[in-house]
């Protein structure tokens, strides 16, 4: 059940720095497991962070209340200043309807552990079906759009082709294209590289290092692989029993993290590697 | 008549009819659980003979209708010199026929264990026949349950055709109180309730039952 | 006392096959009365009214769980009580079309829950509207899936439709039981029946297989 919207939030952001996405006191349930305790982030325009933790720490929980896959029990999500969960109704927040969360989802690409890709339509056509169902798009346009995107991941000449037929580097390459193919201003990545082989793990990452360096698109990743988050992120937050535990540039988190969970936990994943 | 001065009247009857329904669902489950486990396995045979008289059996009694089966069985075996009695030729046409259907299930549900178990089980040289008996069969056993729950049902429902051999089945009662009283509603609208608490309150009960009693001798619980 | 007559087997084969018309007509009318009906079971259960979908829930259980010959019986008998007069032909189709619509129902619906969560997922997480979702992500990928299950229904349908001789309906079995006790001979009536639903169904089941094979590799899908 939805509760009721228990504090005022502004209805838009505004002044001099708006941050591309900020979390205000979010919390999120499943009966009586709480997942996500009063979350506060934000995240700037252009700012690629990383969310690390143990699993069950509410990592992935983060990304799918933002795409809102799922709905939050409270607080609030804005996304580029506007409020994402919520939609203005006579002067006044609620709770966002469907109608509503479409067309700001459009905002956010977010590409999946297990790539999720349509079976039945070709790379290419995975790529074009959404600019030209919601965008509107005309095909040629959609088209030329999906291919350069697909060049960009290395994947064009594999446009014809059904997922089944694709690795699953390949499969999420063309899963990164898709997501591209909406331009979001905000891009997430869930543990994209997880359902990977170690060989084809590289061609992906070398995807997302493009996109970071020639890109302004904020980015916002959870990962397991340390090296490339350490390596790539403008931040690192770590997640432990829905909150962040510690947050910073990735040079204080791993060099020299403060909190003795962090500790622990960067320990155990190093010794594991 | 009041609905219940009905039930007075012909309820004996109807549980009369219920006990043969129930008598000739338990003998062609047992019938039919023995030919598809036989059948079943011959369909995994590499002997090209038994496969192929297993693959016969199947597609002959799967591709006509059990009705047809009944009368064949009744009205045609007489004149190779097997006759059966009409009780007996409707559970045995009823069960063979639903075992064909089974023989599938217990052919899939062997194929569904993993290739892995097989190759561990020869790596510990058992033989073939124990390796399927103690270690195959009984996790196949476990996934095969629910759609057997399903079967059961449709061999309930099928021995409703053995009423047209003549056999006092449910089905047959309520034909005939309908055929003297014109109570048609009442007739078989009571024997539809009776089939369908046999289906719901007590197969599927039972196979739950069975489900679970499986599900914690293999562990899994 | 094995008595096989090959001129009786001529005499009697046009009557057999122009009844199959008849069988064939009666399974043709009855899946499409079921196909349609079935969508209609389905989408009933996945409302968000809860009191539809119970209701729909119960008799779809209620009809899977009893006997088609029982229904049939029911569905010709209980009419003329109430005055209303079915005609055999109806009253068989009206049975034999909602026996099938419940099975139907649960292909279709196992067929759009076994489209992996992921999909939803990927169609919401790109604002795709509810009904493209469905026209052009779910529905596709539930076809395949609900084909096996629709062509077996439409084959058990077909071997089904011998139980409409209970109540008149001039199909093969009807036909065969009349000139059994004409002549009264049943070895050949009985068996050419057999031999002529062996015929028809074991073609139409591997014609349906191949079919299925095809959309799958069609869609990109993997083989089963």
């Amino acid at each position: 059940m939805k509760e009721p919207v228990q504090k005022e939030y502004p209805r838009q952001l505004e002044g001099e720095k708006v941050p591309m996405v900020r979390f205000r006191d979010v919390t999120k349930r499943y009966g009586d497991l709480v997942v996500l305790d009063s979350l506060d982030l934000d995240v700037d325009e252009g700012e690629m962070v990383t969310i690390i933790g143990p699993s069950g720490s509410g990592k992935t929980t983060v990304l799918r209340m933002l795409m809102a896959l799922e709905k939050i029990n409270s607080g609030i999500i804005y996304v580029d200043g506007q409020p994402m969960t919520h939609m203005p109704k006579n002067g006044a927040l609620t709770w966002a309807d469907e109608k509503y969360l479409r067309r700001q989802r459009t905002n956010i690409g977010m590409c999946f552990q297990h790539f999720n890709l349509f079976p039945h339509m070709t790379a290419l056509e995975n790529c074009i079906e959404a600019p030209i169902q919601v965008l509107v798009l005309n095909k040629k346009a959609a088209v030329e759009r999906a291919e350069g995107l697909l060049d960009m991941v290395g994947m064009l000449e594999k446009a014809g082709e059904h997922p089944s037929r694709l690795s699953g580097g390949q499969q999420q390459r063309v899963a990164i294209a898709r997501a591209l193919a909406m331009r979001p201003k905000v891009l997430l990545f869930d543990e994209v590289t997880s359902a990977l082989d170690p060989e084809v793990i590289g061609e992906v990452t070398q995807v997302i290092r493009k996109l970071v360096n020639k890109h302004n698109l904020t980015m916002l990743m959870v990962t397991h692989q340390m090296g490339f988050a350490r390596e790539i992120s403008d931040r690192v937050c770590f997640f432990y029993d829905g909150k962040i535990e510690e947050q910073g540039p990735p040079e204080e988190i791993f060099g020299a993290p403060q909190s003795e969970r962090t500790q622990q936990f960067l320990g155990a994943v190093l010794e594991a590697t | 008549m009041t609905y219940f001065e009905f039930l007075n009247t012909y309820g004996p009857q109807l549980l009369d009819g219920a006990v043969t329904t129930a008598l000739q669902t338990l003998l062609a489950a047992a019938l039919a659980i023995g030919i598809a486990v036989v059948m079943g396995l011959m369909r995994l045979s590499h002997n090209r003979f038994v496969y192929g008289a297993a693959t016969v059996y199947i597609e002959v009694f799967r591709g006509t209708s059990l009705l047809v089966q009944i009368y064949w069985i009744f009205f045609v075996l007489p004149l190779f010199g097997l006759t059966l009695e009409k009780f007996t030729a409707g559970y045995i046409a009823v069960g063979m026929n639903l075992g064909a259907y089974g023989a599938e299930l217990v052919r899939g549900g062997i194929l569904s264990v993993p290739r892995g178990q097989w190759e561990a089980a020869t790596a510990l040289s058992m033989s073939p026949a124990i390796r399927m008996r103690r270690i195959i069969f009984p996790q196949a056993l476990l996934k095969m349950l629910p759609p057997w729950g399903n079967l059961l049902i449709e061999l309930l429902k099928g021995t409703a055709l053995v009423a047209l051999i003549s056999v006092t089945d449910l089905m047959f009662v309520a034909r005939k109180i309908n055929g003297t009283t014109y109570l048609s509603a009442q007739a078989f609208g009571s024997a539809l309730i009776i089939y369908y608490v046999m289906s719901r309150s007590v197969i599927t009960p039972f196979m739950r039952w069975l489900e679970r009693v499986m599900t914690r001798k293999l562990g899994r619980a | 006392m094995f008595d096989w007559r090959w001129a009786f087997v001529a005499d009697i084969l046009p009557r057999l096959l122009k009844a199959t018309g008849n069988t064939v007509l009666a399974a043709l009318l009855g899946y499409g009365i079921a196909a349609i009906l079935g969508l209609v079971f389905a989408l009933a259960q996945r409302t968000a009214i809860a009191s539809v979908n119970r209701t729909v829930r119960e008799v779809v259980e209620f009809i899977r769980s009893t006997p088609l010959v029982l229904q049939i019986f029911f569905v010709f008998y209980v009419g003329p009580q109430f005055g209303i007069t079915l005609s055999p032909w109806a009253a068989g189709m009206i049975a034999i079309g909602l026996h099938y619509a419940s099975y139907l129902s649960e292909v279709y619906r196992a067929g759009i829950e076994g489209v992996p969560k992921g999909q939803w997922e990927a169609a919401l997480s790109l604002s795709l509207s509810p009904v493209r979702t469905y026209s052009r992500i779910i529905i596709p990928q539930a076809i395949p899936t609900a084909f096996a299950g629709m062509g077996n229904y439409f084959v058990g349908i077909f071997k089904d439709t011998p139980m409409l001789s209970v109540i008149g309906v001039a199909e093969l079995m009807h036909t065969a039981n009349a000139i059994g006790s004409e002549h009264y001979r049943f070895l050949e009536p009985y068996t050419l029946v057999g031999g002529i639903f062996l015929a028809i169904s074991l073609p139409t089941a591997a014609l349906l297989r191949r079919l299925e094979a095809r959309i799958r590799r069609k869609m990109g899908l993997r083989p089963r």
